[in-house]
């Protein structure tokens, strides 16, 4: 259970830290300061922790650190900044999509990996892009409203 | 918190397989943690040692060689999803990976792995059982492959001893008259386990008869199962409506199922019936629907 040097790379920074195999992905980016990467259900189900990793959506809570030493990882601030919003995020703000917003880190990367594939997606495909991510507040209908109008809006 | 645990990061096969035999009975491997974590967190085990074989250079890839589709060890969900070869030959077992967890968990999650865990309701199962598939266990001594059909002993256990890893799923390239379909009933439409799910295939021959029948169920019985009377009375037969729910009923009567909170176990019984009747009447229905 000794420590070990790992490298991770997150949102363009390189981080040199010492960990023991049993940390996650969540709790090494929460403890760097990412804390837009949220804590939630720490079994998969929810989707509030994900983040891309080489490119890929996955639940940070079910990585293991050790597993990410060396990786490329984008978190959802890593995307957009409150002055300067990635479109996903502006579409969520203005959309009404958003309440309580503990679930829209997750929902924004989930969303970012389905448009960086798959550009113009359908209703059902965006539901499906989505439904690894849990929303209490909203229903769904107007997050999906946002994601469509970033489509729309970047089709004009 | 996770509970304390060695973790071993091997670079190639051969260094892995040299741990586990090492650490056996105590080392078990980990590739996409989907459900090695959760079971870390809730207490269902706790290995000395895992050993991380997620990335293994030899068990990545999807390839076709001497009339098997061979699935690297080291596959994601997703991988199998995006794979040509996979729609070409076994659209089958797109179907299942297309309901397994969601996108998040696919990413990561790997058909080796699904089949490893052994839960009763693995999606994977049912469709690579109707596949006549077989894993590849190796180890330092060697390599051995055993059916599916003969993989699965209880509840989260197989064949595979403690030292042995999963390095690839062989699939027999079905004939082209094959015809298979998923099903799964769940409680919400995606990430969800499964109530029951199951698979069936059917090779017609030019005459209309049956030549081959499969048909597997999951989440019904200990571990994933063939309802062998079932698949008997429809080979060699013309499968007319009565036949199929003849068919459907043997199905049901193969299951030995339970209540849990999911489902009741008479609940899962009549929707078995159900599934594969209906399963069956739509690849008669229509002459056009792949493998």
């Amino acid at each position: 259970m000794e420590p070990k040097l790992i490298t991770l790379n997150v949102n363009g920074r390189t981080h040199q830290v010492a960990l023991k195999p049993n940390v996650t992905l969540l709790r090494a980016l929460r403890d760097l300061g990412y804390t837009d990467v949220k804590n939630g259900c720490e079994k998969g189900d929810c989707g509030a922790c994900a983040v891309l990793l080489n490119g890929r959506a996955v639940n940070s809570c079910l990585v293991l650190a050790w597993q990410a030493d060396g990786a490329e990882i984008t978190t959802a601030a890593g995307l957009g900044t409150v002055d300067r919003p990635h479109p996903i995020q502006e579409a969520l703000a203005d959309s009404g999509g958003v309440q309580c917003g503990f679930c829209i880190p997750g929902i924004v990367i989930s969303a970012k990996a389905l448009l960086d594939r798959n550009p113009n997606p359908t209703e059902e495909e965006i539901r499906e892009a989505i439904s690894g991510n849990l929303c209490r507040c909203t229903g769904y209908t107007l997050i999906v409203e946002g994601i469509r109008r970033i489509i729309e809006s970047e089709n004009q | 918190m996770l509970p304390e645990f060695e973790l071993l990061m091997p670079r190639t096969l051969p260094e892995a397989l040299e741990m586990l035999a090492e650490r056996a009975p105590d080392g078990m491997p980990i590739a996409g943690g989907t459900n090695v974590i959760p079971d870390l967190r809730g207490g269902r085990y706790r290995p000395a040692c895992l050993v991380n074989v997620a990335e293994l250079p030899e068990l990545g890839g999807i390839r076709q060689e001497d009339g098997m589709l061979v699935i690297g060890g080291g596959v994601t969900m997703a991988e199998v999803l995006e794979d040509p070869l996979v729609a070409q030959w076994v659209p089958v077992v797109r179907e299942a990976a297309r309901t397994l967890g969601s996108p998040l968990v696919r990413n990561r999650a790997t058909v080796a792995g699904n089949l490893a865990n052994a839960s009763p309701a693995a999606d994977m199962a049912p469709p690579l059982l109707v596949l006549d598939a077989e894993v590849e266990l190796a180890s330092r001594e060697g390599t051995r492959r055993v059916p599916l059909k003969d993989f699965f002993l209880g509840v989260r256990r197989t064949v595979r001893q403690p030292h042995e890893l999963i390095t690839a799923i062989r699939i027999p390239l079905p004939p082209t008259n094959a015809r298979a379909r998923f099903f799964k009933v769940a409680l919400r439409k995606a990430d969800a386990i499964a109530v029951i799910n199951g698979a069936v295939r059917v090779d017609l021959g030019d005459d209309g008869f049956c030549q081959t029948a499969r048909i597997a169920l999951g989440a019904v019985a200990p571990t994933p199962i063939r309802a062998w009377e079932a698949e008997r009375t429809l080979e060699g037969q013309s499968l007319t409506p009565e036949v199929i729910a003849q068919a459907a009923r043997l199905a049901a009567e193969a299951t030995r199922t339970i209540d849990d909170l999911r489902g009741s176990a008479a609940y899962r019984r009549h929707v078995t019936e159900v599934m594969v009747r209906r399963a069956l009447e739509e690849e008669l229905w229509s002459p056009n629907s792949l493998p």
